[in-house]
């Protein structure tokens, strides 16, 4: 008798098991189906590039400048696929940037923009249209859909960069002892519902890394690299990650490289 | 404030076009609190309006219950390539904006 009550015990369980797995498989499907619908021209990244074209050629700044003499890699004013190149190395300015450092270095140099003021008003608030540079990053990393990330590597100054991204990226600290490497170094690792990517397998990386800068439909703001970075430090609980500093960079550098030979499909669009 | 542009596509398939756009709002439903606890007033588009070459083919009543920088999707028998679709929506302050788009 107690042997049958365990038995219809255990299947009991195992029903219930097997509606949990169903359930977090549902729920999956359907944010891939509502990301397939808004894939269909509703991305609202869309409406936050468009808001950084018309930045891009505006001119603003004590200087009186538009940014169509900044430099991304490719030459004054080219945009398409320099994203899928960065962050490299730049002779100006004698250091490793990504794109959101650079368009800080473009907005001080051209513009006359003082990089404090761009830094705390870079992500935008609750509630809040899109910042500058969350409008301008929209619109560059758009114009490097469907081109394969390729970061060099030729600088020794790149090579630097990436070497200690890797440390960062295998740093423990904080109060819980984590590191990035924690959550992203081990495959099929989620967070509640989440998946999270094991950032060292490199179709998983580069799936990651091409689809952000991405739309945040939960914040309803389109999100940066920078932005997505500190806030894995937050959950980390570890110091803030400063805004554009070299550690961001270096972090960056390293993500990015992992990800080489994707094709770049962002902004992207998350939960 | 200044409203931001739309985003519209329309397509012309088989005699059916199907006209797609992104609005940029805010969308305060008026029930979130900022940070010191005061209630962030209500501001919604309460109005949408389409119309191809000037005939209406679509009207819509919204409320706080549709999302920010909403996408609205519809199809509509008829219209031609070049013909213009005009979209205009009306929020709760009384601001409005209206943009176009010609039927591919």
């Amino acid at each position: 008798m107690k042997k049958t009550a365990l038995v219809a015990c255990l299947l009991a369980l195992g029903g219930v098991m097997a509606t949990t797995g169903a359930l977090a498989q549902d729920t999956a499907d359907g944010i891939a189906e509502y990301r397939a619908m808004l894939g269909e021209g509703g991305n609202p990244a869309e409406l936050t590039e468009m808001a950084g074209e018309d930045l891009w050629f505006e001119t603003r700044g004590p200087k009186q400048a538009s940014l169509e003499q900044c430099d991304l890699g490719a030459g004054p004013g080219v945009i398409e696929g320099v994203y899928a190149r960065l962050p490299r190395y730049f002779e100006d300015a004698g250091r490793v940037m990504d794109l959101e450092s650079r368009l800080i270095y473009c907005m001080e140099t051209l513009q006359g923009f003082e990089r404090d003021e761009i830094v705390k008003t870079a992500v935008s608030g609750s509630g809040e249209y899109a910042s500058d540079m969350e409008s301008l990053v929209a619109y560059v990393v758009a114009a490097s859909r469907g081109v394969t990330i390729e970061v060099p590597q030729d600088h020794p100054m790149e090579r630097e960069a990436y070497e200690r991204g890797k440390q960062i990226f295998y740093f423990r600290g904080g109060p819980y002892d984590f590191s990035c490497s924690s959550c992203h170094a081990v495959t099929g690792q989620r967070i509640r519902l989440q998946d999270l990517p094991n950032l060292n397998e490199p179709e998983l990386a580069q799936r990651a890394y091409s689809s952000w800068p991405a739309y945040r439909v939960s914040q309803g703001a389109l999100r940066t690299m920078q932005w997505r970075l500190r806030d894995c430090f937050r959950q980390q609980r570890m110091p803030v990650l400063k805004y554009g500093s070299q550690a961001s960079v270096d972090l960056i550098t390293y993500l990015a490289v992992n990800a080489s030979g994707g094709q770049m499909d962002a902004p992207g669009l998350k939960r | 404030m200044a409203t931001r542009p739309m985003r519209i596509r329309a397509q012309n398939k088989d005699g059916v076009t199907e006209v797609r756009v992104l609005m940029s709002h805010i969308m305060e439903t008026g029930l979130r609190k900022d940070a010191d606890g005061n209630v962030i007033p209500a501001h919604f588009i309460k109005e949408v309006v389409a119309t191809c070459n000037d005939k209406e083919v679509l009207s819509a009543q919204w409320g706080p219950a549709v999302s920010r920088d909403p996408f609205l999707s519809f199809k509509f028998k008829g219209g031609e390539a070049g013909d213009e679709v005009k979209v205009t929506w009306i929020d709760d302050t009384g601001a409005t904006r209206t943009d176009t788009t010609k039927i591919r």
